[in-house]
C-alpha cells in the first residue's frame, strides 16, 4: 500500500541541487545545523514529549539524513496550530498537515490514511458500511471536532443516513484521544462500531486489550466528501528550500518511513488514490478557530 | 374617577423609578451591570449634553496585557479593581491620589493551556464587589475571593477542567451570600453551568447544569414555564439524540442579573454544542434560551428558548435588562433582551410570556417570533446544509449583536444597544484539520450587512417597539454602553473613538481618541473629590478584534470563525493596547 523508493540517483541530484540554492532555513548555533519541529506534546500515535510518537521518529531520521540537531517546540495541535508554530517562527517544520494546507508551504505527500470502521475482531456480524440495514440501531462512535456546522466525513454519512440517535461523540480536546476513548468504550462493549481516522484507530486497536477489526470507509453515493487524505511535511510558504530538502529525504527514505508507519499500525491507501484525489483538490486549512463567539 | 387617576400616578411612578436605586450607592460601580437589574444607569448628571464637549482626560493607567479588554472598572469607596484578560491580573488603585496609584496588585498564576483553549481572545468581563470582597473568575476555570482592601487572597474554588476545554470569562454577581458564576467553551462539548458559591468560603452551594435530566437542570414541582414546548419531564435528556446532553453545550457566560422583589435571578444559556445541527435533532434544551431561578437554592421557575435547536450559533447569553414598562395600558415587570438572533425580546419576568419580539437588525434566518406560541419561526431557505453553499444568512454568527452589553435609561425609557450589521455566506466544505484529525467542515465569510457599514449603536424604545434612532459604525460596535442622568450616553468602537451622543437624540458631542479600539465596558462614578468621572478601558480584541490581538492572517478569511473576513481593515486603524482612561469636566 505504501509508495516505494523512487531512483535513488534522482534524489541525489534534487538533494544536491538544494544544497546549491542554500541552507538559510536551518537555525545555525556553534555545533551546525539545527531541524526546529513543532510537535504536540500529548498527541499519540504522532507525537508526545517523550517522543514516542511516529512523527518524532519521521523527524529523527530526517534530522539524521540532513545532519541536523533536532529540536522540538512543543504546540498542541488544537485552534491556531500554525499561527503559533510556524507562524510565530518557533519552529520550520510540522511533520504531519493534510497536503496542500493553506498558508503552509507543504512537501510532497508521504502517506495516505482513511476513515475506517473499527469492530472487534469477534464481532459476529461487524459494520462495515454505510448501506449496512442496522445503522440506525448499532451504538456507533465517532470523533467530535468541536467547530460548530463541522462534523468527520464519517459524521456527515451517518447523518445523513438519519443514524443520530445512537451514535456517541468524542470530543477530540480531553484527557486522552477520543479515538481511545472510543475504542476503550468498544472493547468494554460500551459502542458496537466506530468510525475512527487511521492512523489514530490502527494505533489505539494494536494497544488495546481486545483484537480489532479495521475496515476501510467508503463514502455513501451521494455525500460528495473525501474518505482519505494524504498527509505531507509543512514548512513557512517562503522556505522553499527547506521544502525541496524534505522533498528529497522523504524520497530517498520512503522505504524506511513506510516501516516506520507500519510499526505503529498506521492504515494506508496509495498516494495516487484516483479516488481520493478530491481531497487534495480541495483546498485544504487548518487552523479552523470553533464559530462560537464563547470566549 | 378618583381611582382610575391613583393607578395612572402608580403606573408612572413605577415605570420612571429605577429599581436599582435602593441598592447601590449613588457614585458607585460595584458590580458589571452596576446594579443587579443590569441597567448600567449613573444617576449621575455632572456631566450634561451642554458641557460633555468641555470632558478631558483625568488620567490613565497602563494595565499591562495588551489583549481585549472587555472588562467593566469596578469603583467602590475610593478605590477603582481592574481584571485584565489573561493572565487575570487584579490592580486595585486608589482615587484619592493624583494619577490613581496601585494600591496593591494581586497575579493568581492561572494555568497557561487555558489560552490555547479560549475560543475568542483571552478576555474577561469584570469583577464584582460585595461586603469588603472582591470576586473575579480566572481564564483557567477558577472563582477567586480577595479582601478588596489588602488583596490579599480569601478563598480560590477550581470549577472546571481546562483539559476538556472548560474556561471562564464571565463577570460574577453576588446575590445575597452568593457569588454566581457560569463557564464558557460548549464548541468543545463542555455542558453549561451556572454555579453558586459562598460568597465567605467558596464553597458550591449549588449547580444548575443546562443539559440534562430535571435533578441536574434543578427543575422540581416549582417550574412553570409559560409555552408548552418548555414543559415535560428531562426535556434536557429527551429534546437530544442518545447522550449528547452530556456535551450538549449551553454554557452560561453572560451576564446574571437579579430582582429582588421577586426573588429572581435571570441569565442566557449559549448554543448547543459540539454537534453539527444535523446530528442533533431536537430543540436541545435548555441551550440558547433564559432561565428564570430561585438565588437560595437555584431551583428552576420558569425557562424560555429562543433559538430551539439552534442552527445558526445564536447563543442565547446576552444580557436580560429588568425594567418596568407600561404595555396596554398597565405596568409590565419585564426583561429586555436583545438576542443574537436578531430580536428584542419583552418578556414578562414574572410569567416567562413573551409580550413582544421585533427585529433589530436585518434578520432572513427566521420570518418572525409568534406571540401566541412563543416560537421563532425559521427560514428554511438559510438552513446549513452539509456540502452546499448558503449565502446572505443574516443576522451571521456573532448575531444581530454579540457580548457587548446594552444600558437603559430610565429618563429616556429607550435601551442602548451597541451592535453589528453583519451577514455571513456558509460555503462549500473544506478541508481541515485539528487535533491530528483531518475534517470537512463550513467556511463562513462575514461581512457587512445591507448599508456597508457593520456596526450600529441603537436607541430602543421597548414601548414603541421600534428604533428611536441609530448611529451607524464603520466597525462592529463591540464596547458596552453606559447611560447616565445627564442624559448624555457613552460607547466606543473599534477604530479608537470613545463617544458620547445624546440620549434623546443620538446627536453626537464629544470623542476622543484612544491608543488602541475600545470594546470595554464604560462606567461612571463620583472621585473622592466629588467629581464625576467616565472610565473604559481600551484595547482591542475578542471574537471581532482577534485579528488585532491575536495576530491572527488577515489573508485567511475564514480565520476567526470567519470573522477575520469582516475585519481584514483593522489592523489599519488600531493595534492592540491596554489603557484605562478616566475623564472628567475642568
Amino acid at each position: 500500500m505504501s509508495s516505494r523508493c523512487p531512483s535513488a540517483r534522482a534524489a541525489r541530484g534534487l538533494l544536491a541541487l538544494v544544497v546549491a540554492l542554500g541552507t538559510t532555513a536551518f537555525a545555525a548555533d556553534d555545533d551546525g545545523r539545527t531541524l526546529r519541529v513543532c510537535a504536540d506534546p500529548a498527541n499519540l500515535p504522532y507525537s508526545d514529549r517523550a517522543e514516542r510518537g511516529f512523527e518524532n521518529r519521521i523527524a529523527r531520521l530526517v534530522a539524521a539524513e540532513l545532519g541536523a540537531r533536532l529540536e522540538y517546540a512543543w504546540q498542541p495541535l488544537g485552534r491556531g496550530f500554525v499561527r503559533k508554530s510556524l507562524g510565530s517562527g518557533a519552529c520550520d517544520v510540522l511533520v504531519g498537515v493534510p497536503a496542500g494546507l493553506e498558508r503552509v508551504l507543504t512537501t510532497r505527500p508521504y502517506y495516505r490514511s482513511g476513515y475506517v470502521f473499527v469492530n472487534r475482531a469477534d464481532a459476529p456480524r461487524p459494520l462495515v458500511s454505510f448501506d449496512d440495514g442496522r445503522l440506525r440501531e448499532l451504538r456507533i462512535g465517532v470523533q467530535l471536532i468541536g467547530d460548530d456546522l463541522a462534523a468527520t466525513p464519517p459524521g456527515h454519512a451517518l447523518a445523513r443516513r438519519g443514524a443520530v440517535e445512537r451514535v456517541v461523540g468524542y470530543p477530540v480536546f480531553g484527557e486522552l484521544p477520543a479515538a481511545a476513548r472510543a475504542e476503550a468504550d468498544l472493547a468494554a462493549g460500551r459502542l458496537d462500531a466506530a468510525l475512527l481516522w487511521g492512523p489514530q484507530a490502527g494505533y489505539f486497536a494494536a494497544s488495546g486489550p481486545v483484537r480489532m477489526r479495521l475496515t476501510a470507509a467508503r463514502a455513501p453515493a451521494g455525500l460528495a466528501m473525501p474518505f482519505t487524505f494524504a498527509i505531507a511535511m509543512a514548512v513557512r510558504q517562503e522556505d522553499r528550500a527547506l521544502q525541496a530538502q524534505l522533498d528529497a529525504v522523504l524520497a530517498r527514505r520512503a522505504f524506511d518511513i513506510a516501516a516506520i508507519l507500519d510499526d505503529y499500525g498506521v492504515p494506508r491507501w496509495p498516494l495516487d488514490d484516483v479516488a481520493s484525489a478530491r481531497a487534495d483538490a480541495a483546498a485544504t486549512r487548518a487552523d479552523a478557530v470553533p464559530i462560537g463567539a464563547r470566549p | 374617577m378618583v381611582r382610575r387617576f391613583i393607578a395612572f400616578f402608580v403606573l408612572l411612578a413605577s415605570a420612571s423609578m429605577p429599581i436599582a436605586a435602593a441598592t447601590v450607592a449613588e457614585g458607585e460601580w460595584p458590580t458589571a451591570a452596576r446594579d443587579p437589574q443590569n441597567t448600567r444607569f449613573s444617576s449621575l448628571d455632572d456631566v450634561k449634553a451642554d458641557n460633555v464637549g468641555r470632558l478631558r482626560l483625568a488620567f490613565s493607567f497602563p494595565i499591562g496585557v495588551e489583549r481585549g479588554q472587555e472588562a467593566a472598572p469596578i469603583v467602590v469607596g475610593s478605590t477603582m479593581y481592574i481584571v485584565t484578560p489573561y493572565p487575570n491580573f487584579v490592580y486595585a488603585l486608589d482615587l484619592t491620589k493624583p494619577g490613581a496609584v496601585v494600591k496593591w496588585r494581586y497575579d493568581p498564576k492561572p494555568d497557561a493551556s487555558a489560552q490555547g483553549v479560549a475560543c475568542c481572545d483571552v478576555v474577561n468581563r469584570g469583577a464584582a464587589y460585595a461586603d469588603g470582597r472582591l470576586f473575579f473568575n480566572t481564564l483557567d476555570a477558577q472563582t477567586i475571593a480577595l479582601d478588596a482592601e489588602s488583596g490579599r487572597e480569601i478563598w480560590r474554588a477550581k470549577l472546571g477542567d481546562i483539559k476538556r476545554g472548560e474556561t471562564m470569562t464571565m463577570a460574577p454577581l453576588v446575590v445575597k451570600d452568593k457569588v454566581l458564576v457560569g463557564n464558557s467553551g460548549g464548541e468543545l462539548g463542555v455542558r453549561g453551568w451556572l454555579t453558586a458559591l459562598d460568597a465567605a468560603s467558596g464553597r458550591v452551594v449549588w449547580r444548575a447544569w443546562s443539559t440534562g435530566p430535571d435533578g441536574d437542570v434543578l427543575i422540581g414541582p416549582n417550574f412553570k414555564p409559560f409555552y408548552p414546548q418548555d414543559r415535560g419531564k428531562d426535556l434536557g435528556v429527551s429534546s437530544w439524540p442518545g447522550g449528547a446532553w452530556k456535551i450538549g453545550g449551553g454554557t452560561v457566560w453572560g451576564f446574571v442579573s437579579y430582582d429582588p422583589a421577586l426573588d429572581l435571578l435571570y441569565y442566557g444559556t449559549a448554543n448547543p454544542g459540539p454537534w453539527n445541527p444535523d446530528q442533533r435533532p431536537g430543540s436541545n434544551h435548555w441551550t440558547s434560551g433564559i432561565f428564570a431561578r430561585r438565588p437560595d437554592t437555584g431551583e428552576a421557575v420558569w425557562f424560555y428558548q429562543f433559538s430551539p435547536h439552534d442552527l445558526h450559533d445564536y447563543d442565547g447569553v446576552n444580557e436580560n435588562v429588568l425594567v418596568d414598562l407600561p404595555i396596554e395600558g398597565r405596568s409590565r415587570q419585564v426583561v429586555l433582551h436583545p438576542d443574537r438572533n436578531g430580536y428584542l425580546y419583552v418578556v414578562d419576568r414574572a410569567s416567562g410570556q413573551v409580550l413582544s419580539a421585533d427585529p433589530f437588525v436585518p434578520v432572513t434566518t427566521s420570518t418572525r417570533v409568534d406571540l401566541q406560541t412563543g416560537r421563532l419561526v425559521y427560514n428554511p431557505a438559510k438552513d446549513p446544509r452539509g456540502g452546499e453553499t448558503v449565502r446572505n444568512i443574516c443576522p451571521a454568527s456573532p448575531g444581530g449583536k454579540d457580548w457587548q452589553p446594552s444600558a437603559w435609561s430610565p429618563r429616556t425609557r429607550l435601551l442602548y444597544l451597541p451592535h453589528q450589521n453583519l451577514c455571513q455566506d456558509a460555503e462549500t466544505y473544506q478541508v481541515s484539520y485539528i487535533a491530528g484529525t483531518p475534517y470537512v467542515g463550513a467556511d463562513l465569510k462575514i461581512s457587512a450587512g445591507p448599508g456597508g457599514h457593520r456596526g450600529e449603536f441603537t436607541a430602543w424604545d421597548p414601548i414603541a417597539r421600534r428604533k428611536a434612532w441609530q448611529i451607524d459604525e464603520n466597525f462592529p460596535v463591540w464596547s458596552g454602553a453606559l447611560a447616565t442622568a445627564g442624559d448624555v450616553v457613552f460607547y466606543g468602537t473599534m477604530d479608537g473613538w470613545f463617544k458620547a451622543v445624546d440620549a434623546k437624540s443620538g446627536a453626537p458631542l464629544w470623542q476622543y481618541r484612544t491608543a488602541s479600539g475600545v470594546i470595554g465596558q464604560p462606567i461612571s462614578y463620583r472621585g473622592p473629590d466629588g467629581r464625576q468621572y467616565i472610565a473604559v478601558l481600551a484595547g482591542v480584541g475578542g471574537w471581532a478584534g482577534a485579528i488585532v490581538s491575536a495576530g491572527l492572517d488577515g489573508r485567511d478569511g475564514t480565520a476567526g470563525g470567519g470573522f477575520v473576513n469582516a475585519m481584514k481593515d483593522l489592523p489599519r486603524h488600531s493595534t492592540r493596547g491596554g489603557m484605562l482612561y478616566v475623564f472628567t469636566l475642568p
